[in-house]
């Protein structure tokens, strides 16, 4: 009988949904951690078909592929058709240095009416629409973890964080928002 | 809690994202190994730790990572400005209100 290896997300099966907001796992994704000069962007955003951004806290998505500006010279690249972004850099030939970290994080995803004052219960950033509006990008602290928040639409979150801290995030989230729909 | 202006992110963000990383504007003699011990030892271990205004690094450990240069004033805690790194100390008239 053939052995079957079957992949098992750190989050598989879980979820809450109250009457506040809706907490689920993302879809496994393929991700890299991309470090360049600003010299290297144009291609690099050819060679990755989504314009990179330069300003801070921002975004740049195309389909299914996201880009978000973490630093000066660092973006998180993500595309959740899980096509292989290494390759994809590799057709740019200028400097950049690209590493794969599609197992290192995983993905939560958070929406609903209440979802600012869910993430407010562990992020100490303004959440508000004025300071974080939709597709601002920004890594930052929940809890006692470090997290990348990305605000896909007004009521929608997407949390990247680290594959081992991802219970800890996940658990902060569901207790946050049992607090507030009691 | 304290809202600390990172000149990379070009805005205001919460205190629980940097981390303080000592004081700034200490030069590192470029004849390192021809320097007296005493004169070492006032390079890497004798820092000011004055009462007022002090220049320290800081870096945006959870947001963009970078290290910049903050003006502090350790009496009250307030930040009177901050600035990139590499950057000269600022002229500090002009930020007192």
């Amino acid at each position: 009988m053939a052995e079957i290896a079957t992949r098992m997300g750190p989050l598989d099966g879980r979820s809450l949904a109250t009457n506040a907001v809706v907490i689920e796992a993302a879809r496994p994704a393929s991700r890299i951690a991309l470090r360049a000069p600003s010299a290297s962007l144009a291609a690099l955003s050819l060679a990755l078909g989504v314009d990179l951004p330069d300003r801070p806290k921002s975004a740049a998505s195309r389909g299914t592929r996201h880009a978000f500006w973490l630093g000066p010279d660092e973006w998180l690249i993500i595309d959740e058709d899980r096509t292989d972004l290494n390759v994809a850099c590799r057709g740019a030939e200028v400097l950049h240095s690209c590493v794969d970290v599609s197992h290192r994080n995983t993905a939560i995803l958070v929406s609903g009416a209440r979802v600012e004052d869910v993430l407010s219960a562990g992020c100490p950033q303004d959440l508000s629409l004025e300071a974080f509006p939709v597709g601002a990008c920004s890594r930052t602290v929940l809890g006692k973890i470090e997290i990348v928040l990305y605000r896909t639409a007004e009521d929608d979150f997407r949390i990247e964080v680290w594959r081992s801290f991802s219970d800890y995030a996940f658990t902060l989230l569901t207790e946050a928002a049992r607090d507030l729909s009691s | 809690m304290l809202l600390i202006r990172c000149p990379y992110c070009q805005e205001e963000r919460p205190e629980l994202e940097f981390r303080h990383a000592g004081e700034a504007h200490v030069v590192r003699p470029h004849n390192i190994a021809d320097i007296s011990d005493e004169e070492f030892e006032a390079f890497f271990f004798h820092r000011a730790n004055p009462k007022g205004i002090t220049h320290e690094r800081w870096r945006h450990v959870h947001g963009c990572g970078r290290f910049f240069n903050a003006v502090r004033d350790t009496v009250s805690d307030r930040f009177v400005t901050t600035y990139k790194a590499g950057e000269p100390k600022p002229a500090l008239e002009e930020h007192k209100a």
